[in-house]
């Protein structure tokens, strides 16, 4: 018989990571550019980093993912990149005739010091006279700073100084939702629209990474924030931006605390006064009560009756069910942002996280968690830039009822006979990672009956007789 | 806006229409959104099977993270190969230099998990900032006694072919590194099979069922032990020639071992493996047992597909899989199954496998080397094809246009080698093709 996936008795702190709790930084970079209309993401660097996050976005999302590589050689490695970039820009261009193209930088090119910025002014200048010539627009995401939440940050953040300019005053409102699922994109929209807000989504892959079937072969999939809407982002009457962590920390391994990172909505309120609101990812009540009571606040109206009522209903679950989960010890891993939000709704229906892990290493993320959380927050185990095994070893010790967080934990759930429910990206071993619901009362509901009947069904399986009632 | 980019014209021919040669064994072209990974990726997928080996990383934190637990290879031992461990480079290290941070991470990793031997990939950024990746393996090793061995796969050195090489360089440096080993009579290696979804037990059962005994399988269920006396063969016989070419030339150039090319998709190619290793071996009885077993697997075969192609025949499938190899055979499969292969690719065919593929396809069929999204889904649709076979990046397009699709890549669950794996082959496709849920979808 095979033996087991090997696990160390012995405890002890590694130089290698042992299972990653995160991917790379353009693979984040990507996501946010496939959330702009007619985009297409170039990864400047080998063709491997290209294929490999089009290969783990494609899991998650069961989705064709067309990210196009500069496709490094040798001479490019030595010579400098530019004449590959441009080159697949040109290809790009004749294969999708994209409206944007959006760049991510790699470790490799970077380390090399290609110059992104330059080289596409050099590829405009030359092609001046061609009107095809899409939209540029360029992230910093070598893999060795930071993870892919980082990348996505910075994106958002490029995508923002890029497009974002000085016009008159309007009535929009710019929205920075953070990486979350496209089933909550499009139930943001929806909270949005039904308050009546003119919003402007950066970035909004809802439809662009969960598309339905096709007569023929999209080869841009429709959806997305156009560059229109983009360039009003400057005049809009407020920015709301969901994550107290974003790219604000000491992304991991950067050399100094450069503090020159600043979020889309960061950028805005410097540069042209748009009011900056920053609230937790909103999963739970209390989270999803700061996002609704901002949103009355911004269109000047009452919270429409249809969330009062699910509110209602979900403190309704939260009384039908708090039995089975009070006083239940969770391990919650993945990114900060999900991580503090999960915690935060944990905390308020009487689950006590007894471990909150990152990949990510702002060293914000224990502030952030103490924050959230005001019944457990200050006991709560906070550890950054951790991996999987660690988790793994910690959970052997802590013995945790449930794990919270994305599928690439679930060897660790299976070895201890637990259950994992799944929330976050990637969901690579079960269908609809995509239509996971988090946010607002209604991705709180179904994230309190799974969590609820997770445990229900573990009790109810170890239990001799297996009743027929909860 | 033309239809494709233009630069990859050569690597298309339609059968019949098109006169020019494939062309084939390129770069890929910039911006066109290949297939194919990198070196990287060839070398890491090759050597992931070895079950008691450490393989470790050496790069900023993607590279080992895309390639955690990523085959479906499985181990009837130890699961070493399955745990991803990588020297995660910050941005520090790429300006300091990652050699301490290697030798401090490799020095604990070894001692905690005493792996049989340790691989150390080399990303694309090792190439860059110049760490002595060799210099670090060697004194590891002198300090240990563990082999730690480089694997020279620098992303952007090449295509995912080299990373084949590089692989079968690391590999050699084991092979004929134990000589006190006695081999049985007849003994043979695999090589090139990964043992997915246990396909190597199916194999190495009918071989020890003809009286043959497999030393070692490069790299499928590998083990170290097994690498380094593999030179005891009397015979390598190879599959997915792509990955494994050198290794089996290597052998015939330093140990005299003869090698020869099969595939196990299908009965066609199943069977004349199984004969050619008897042939070899130049003994009436193995001859014998394999016609025995060749002749009882069919008579139990044969009707049991039977109501499989039924269903199936006449109906036109896709296939765009890494090795050209294997999608011979798979042409031949499905002709079995009275299917028609209507687009037939591969990400690192060569010329000899192209020629023999234009030579057993129909005309009006499209060959193509090095493909993309937008190319294989106006392929599909402009042939009409009902089925897919392909990996994880090709699912997603069959699935939008509402065709079948079949896992043939490194991810399935179904073993499709040998006899029992043609049926399951055919229960896949015959599932996925007569699913009823694709009349909702207008093709």
């Amino acid at each position: 018989m095979a033996d087991k996936i090997p696990v160390l008795k012995e405890r002890k702190n590694f130089v290698a990571t042992r299972n990653a709790c995160k991917v790379c930084s353009p693979l984040g970079g990507s996501v946010a550019y496939k959330g702009i209309k007619g985009c297409v993401p170039v990864i400047h660097g080998g063709q491997g980093c290209a294929t490999y996050i089009r290969r783990y976005l494609i899991s998650h999302y069961k989705e064709p993912v067309d990210i196009a590589s500069s496709n490094f050689s040798e001479e490019s490695t030595i010579f400098g990149g530019e004449g590959n970039l441009s080159l697949a820009i040109q290809n790009v261009i004749a294969q999708y005739n994209p409206e944007v193209v959006g760049v991510c930088t790699t470790c490799l090119s970077e380390t090399i010091g290609d110059d992104i910025g330059q080289a596409l002014r050099n590829y405009k200048a030359k092609n001046a006279d061609d009107a095809s010539i899409p939209e540029f627009v360029y992230s910093s995401t070598p893999s060795y700073q930071g993870s892919h939440v980082d990348g996505f940050h910075e994106t958002v953040a490029a995508i923002t100084k890029t497009f974002a300019t000085k016009v008159e005053m309007n009535d929009k409102v710019n929205i920075f939702p953070g990486f979350i699922s496209t089933e909550d994109l499009r139930m943001l929209k929806s909270i949005l629209e039904d308050f009546g807000i003119d919003y402007i989504m950066v970035p909004d892959y809802s439809e662009t990474l969960d598309n339905p079937v096709w007569d023929t072969y999209h080869r841009i999939p429709d959806g997305g924030t156009s560059v229109e809407d983009l360039k009003l982002m400057g005049g809009a009457k407020a920015s709301i931006e969901f994550g107290p962590i974003l790219n604000r920390g000491n992304l991991a391994g950067r050399i100094k605390n450069n503090n020159l990172a600043v979020t889309g909505a960061e950028y805005l309120e410097k540069e042209f006064g748009v009011k900056k609101f920053t609230i937790n990812i909103p999963v739970g009540i209390t989270q999803s009560d700061e996002l609704f009571q901002l949103l009355s606040d911004i269109s000047g109206k009452d919270v429409p009756t249809k969330y009062k009522m699910e509110r209602g209903r979900l403190i309704d679950a939260y009384a039908d069910g708090h039995k089975y989960v009070f006083g239940k010890k969770a391990v919650v891993y993945g990114e900060e942002d999900l991580v503090v939000a999960m915690t935060g709704f944990l905390d308020e229906i009487g689950i006590e996280v007894i471990l909150a892990a990152s990949g990510g290493n702002s060293g914000i993320l224990k502030q952030k968690i103490e924050e959230c959380a005001p019944v457990h927050g200050k006991t709560i185990e906070v550890l950054s830039d951790l991996d999987y095994e660690k988790i793994n070893e910690l959970c052997i010790d802590m013995k945790p009822d449930i794990l919270i967080g994305n599928s690439k934990g679930y060897y660790i759930a299976r070895e201890l006979g637990i259950p994992l429910v799944r929330v976050g990206f990637p969901i690579h071993d079960r269908m609809g990672g995509s239509r996971l619901k988090h946010v607002a009362y209604t991705g709180a509901q179904e994230l309190f009956d799974k969590i609820g009947n997770a445990l229900i069904e573990y009790k109810q399986e170890k239990s001799e007789i297996g009743w027929k009632y909860m | 806006m033309s239809k494709f980019i233009k630069d990859r014209t050569p690597q298309i021919v339609t059968i019949g229409e098109d006169q020019h040669e494939l062309a084939c064994e390129k770069k890929s072209v910039a911006g066109s959104v290949s297939q194919r990974a990198c070196v990287f990726c060839g070398s890491r997928v090759v050597l992931y099977p070895i079950a008691d080996a450490l393989h470790v990383v050496h790069g900023p934190i993607g590279c080992a993270a895309y390639t955690w637990d990523i085959r479906g290879a499985m181990s009837s031992g130890p699961q070493l190969h399955r745990l991803s461990f990588s020297t995660d480079l910050r941005e520090k290290d790429v300006v300091f230099g990652g050699e301490k941070k290697l030798y401090s991470a490799l020095t604990e990793l070894i001692e905690a998990y005493k792996p049989k031997a340790v691989f150390v990939f080399s990303t694309c950024i090792v190439g860059v900032i110049g760490d002595d990746v060799e210099a670090v393996c060697r004194q590891l090793t002198k300090e240990t006694g563990v082999e730690v061995l480089p694997v020279m796969s620098e992303g952007f050195k090449g295509t995912k072919k080299d990373g084949y090489k590089a692989a079968c360089d690391a590999l050699m440096k084991l092979v004929g590194t134990d000589n006190e080993y006695v081999p049985p009579k007849y003994s043979i290696n695999i090589l090139g099979d990964f043992n997915l979804a246990g396909e190597l037990w199916i194999l190495s059962e009918y071989y020890k069922k003809i009286g043959v005994e497999i030393i070692a399988c490069l790299t499928g269920d590998g083990r170290v032990q097994q690498v380094r006396r593999s030179h005891k063969a009397s015979l390598n016989v190879v599959q997915c020639s792509g990955s494994m070419m050198h290794v089996a030339r290597e052998m015939e150039k330093e140990y005299g071992i003869p090698y020869k090319k099969v595939s196990y998709f299908g009965i066609e190619d199943m069977s004349d493996a199984l004969y050619e290793v008897a042939q070899h071996f130049n003994d009436p009885e193995l001859m014998a047992n394999a016609r025995a077993l060749v002749s009882e697997e069919i008579a139990k075969l044969i009707p049991a597909l039977q109501p499989y192609r039924e269903k199936l025949e006449g109906k036109k499938a896709a296939i765009y899989v890494g090795g050209a190899f294997k999608a011979i055979s798979l042409v031949k499969a499905l002709r079995l199954l009275g299917m028609k292969t209507v687009v037939v690719g591969s990400q690192t065919g060569n010329k000899d496998d192209y020629n023999l593929l234009s030579k057993i396809c129909d005309k009006g069929t499209v060959i193509v080397d090095d493909s993309n999204p937008n190319e294989l889904s106006d392929f599909v649709k402009k042939t009409g094809a009902d089925l897919f076979i392909g990996g994880v990046k090709e699912r997603p397009i069959a699935y939008k246009l509402g065709l079948g699709f079949c896992d043939h890549n490194h991810e399935r669950k179904e073993a499709l080698a040998g006899y029992v794996g043609m049926l399951n082959f055919a229960k896949e496709v015959y599932a996925s093709v007569c699913s009823p849920v694709w009349k909702f979808i207008k093709r």
